[in-house]
């Protein structure tokens, strides 16, 4: 059995469609060590196993995906991590996932997650914490830590994600697996469970860069259901590249200098991946992102304003928690709102209500989307003469439960190098670089709107070259 | 800074009933978060326009054309109180 999990998602599907591999077979083993959960990082697992003889030929292969628990799927529970959906079963499946389904991906099970997705430790869950396969006293970062932490355990053979502000980079960074935020737009929004629209985008959390392409391959396209999709130019292609000749790489200053806190290790793996980079040819020089410090200040105005806005809908009368409070109805709505939600929730929706309100809204709100103009004129600017900027994705390495839950600032640190990217609508990808004490470390690679072929193939040469060995998380 | 009766007041707004713990704890930490927030403000931003969406979609327009939708019956299978093939709220204004 360990070698069916030792085989990556691509592998597998490319051994069913050659017919040496019973996708049922391979379903099995992965709902067992999904049903084990001893990481909490499942909310749910399928039961049955699918009908035999649907997947041969699809491209996916029978090769079964983990879903975060915010993409709404038919009859299944879907809580976004809330206590205030608790036992929710949408009637209805979200794009993605059914596109998944359709190319050979059947739903494997759904994945715990920060409450609504607001967090970057799986803390914020309303159903206790994910926990690090490869450190168990660790958190396996957030939001998307139950889909990071299954993919890095082999309790999944790859799975999907959304990232508001590094919600798939900085859990695969934490984990040791690849995590792709795709251009914004790429993938359809519809069904999932909204945190802050404009930024809201899915994306895989894999093994590898080449399961990342192929998962990422079939969840790309517009959708009539989602207005802000947009149709993805060409064909996704499956990475090939083994050099970098001829790619320049910008090393930003503000973000990977004295005042992101980058911790030592992180820092010498990001040097050690860059001199591999120049290795394989690449021109490796620094950067100025000039308005990236004021990216986290920018995004913890957009992103709480656009949730308070979006968290309006639980409110005690279309599904979900209801709690009576005294009688009439604005009580009914604050008393559930009050018992449904934690208390990062809670803060966030409380940041974003006063950032919208009256008197505040052009000082707050107004100016954060001015930054947003500035910070992706920024990026243009940048990649005028670079083909893509790179930096540590996280500033550090997986963190011990409970050491960043008292200041809220301070966690919201941890996304000083992904909500740039996040702001700006452009792809970025998270790959494993190595290890710092023992737990890996996270390079992030980002480029223009729409250059995910070329963006993957980078990382791929990258992740060739740096020969991360990730079998230590699957026990 | 955020004092007692601005938390109190956003939130009502966001119709949010916070414990006494909650609100004091609130405006400390948002008051530290804004702190934080507040450097944006310094920028020379003067002419600059804001970004509310970063794709260039202009009004995704498609035919107005029936489609098949939920049916009220499912619409209502998670709701708390379905009540005569609607949702059923308390009384507004209606006294404890």
């Amino acid at each position: 059995m360990s070698g069916l999990i030792d085989l990556g998602g691509a592998g597998a599907a490319a051994l069913v469609r050659a017919g040496d591999l019973d996708p049922r077979e391979l379903f099995d083993a992965y709902r067992a060590r999904a049903a084990s959960n001893e990481l909490n990082a499942f909310t749910w697992v399928a039961a049955d196993t699918p009908a035999d003889g649907v997947y041969g030929q699809a491209p996916l292969g029978g090769v079964p995906v983990a879903v975060k628990d915010l993409f709404c799927t038919e009859g299944v529970p879907s809580q976004s991590g809330s206590r205030i959906l608790e036992g929710y079963r949408p009637p209805y499946t979200a794009t993605v996932v059914s596109k998944l389904t359709a190319a050979g991906a059947p739903l494997l099970g759904k994945t715990n997650q920060d409450e609504f997705a607001m967090g970057s430790s799986n803390e914020n869950s309303g159903f206790g914490p994910v926990l690090n396969p490869w450190d168990r006293n660790r958190v396996p970062g957030g939001s998307s830590g139950g889909s990071a932490a299954a993919v890095a355990a082999g309790l999944a053979p790859w799975a999907i994600g959304t990232d508001t502000g590094g919600s798939i980079r900085q859990p695969a960074a934490l984990c040791g697996i690849v995590g792709l935020k795709p251009t914004y737009g790429a993938c359809s929004r519809y069904g999932m469970i909204a945190f802050a629209s404009s930024l809201d985008q899915a994306g895989p959390l894999t093994r590898d860069v080449t399961d990342a392409a192929l998962l990422f391959s079939e969840m790309v396209g517009r959708d009539p259901c989602d207005s802000t999709s947009v149709a993805f130019p060409g064909p996704i292609d499956l990475p090939s590249a083994e050099h970098l000749r001829g790619i320049r790489l910008g090393v930003p200053e503000e973000l990977t200098g004295a005042d992101g806190g980058i911790e030592p290790g992180v820092r010498a793996s990001f040097e050690a991946v860059l001199a591999l980079a120049e290795g394989l040819g690449a021109l490796v020089e620094p950067c100025r992102l000039p308005h990236a410090p004021h990216a986290l200040s920018a995004y913890y105005l957009i992103a709480p304003a656009e949730a308070s806005a979006n968290l309006a809908r639980f409110d005690g009368v279309r599904y979900g928690l209801r709690v009576a409070g005294t009688g009439d109805l604005d009580s009914m709505y604050s008393a559930t709102r009050a018992a449904g939600f934690g208390a990062e929730v809670k803060r966030r929706i409380m940041l974003g209500t006063y950032a919208l309100s009256s008197g505040y809204y052009d000082a707050y709100y107004g100016t954060a989307q001015k930054v947003r103009t500035k910070i992706a004129e920024d990026f243009r600017t940048a990649f005028d003469r670079f083909d893509f900027v790179v930096t540590p994705t996280s500033p550090w390495s997986a963190f011990e439960l409970g050491a960043k839950t008292e200041d809220p600032l301070t966690m919201y640190l941890n996304d000083f190098c992904t909500v740039p990217m996040s702001l700006a609508g452009i792809p970025a990808v998270s790959i494993p670089s190595g290890f710092s004490d023992g737990l890996p470390v996270g390079f992030q690679l980002a480029g223009p709107a729409f250059s995910e072929n070329r963006l993957l193939d980078a990382a791929h040469a990258l992740e060739r070259a740096i020969g991360f060995e990730g079998s230590g998380a699957r026990g | 800074m955020l004092d007692r009766d601005q938390v109190l007041h956003v939130a009502a707004l966001a119709q949010l009933e916070l414990s006494e713990e909650e609100v004091t704890r609130m405006a400390a930490e948002l008051s530290k978060v804004l702190d934080h927030i507040e450097k944006i403000r310094e920028l020379d931003l003067e002419g600059v326009a804001p970004t509310s969406h970063v794709v260039d979609v202009v009004n995704a327009l498609r035919a107005d054309e029936p489609r098949p939708s939920l049916s009220a019956e499912v619409a209502l299978r998670s709701a708390p109180e379905p009540l005569a093939g609607g949702f059923g709220v308390p009384t507004p204004g209606a006294a404890g």
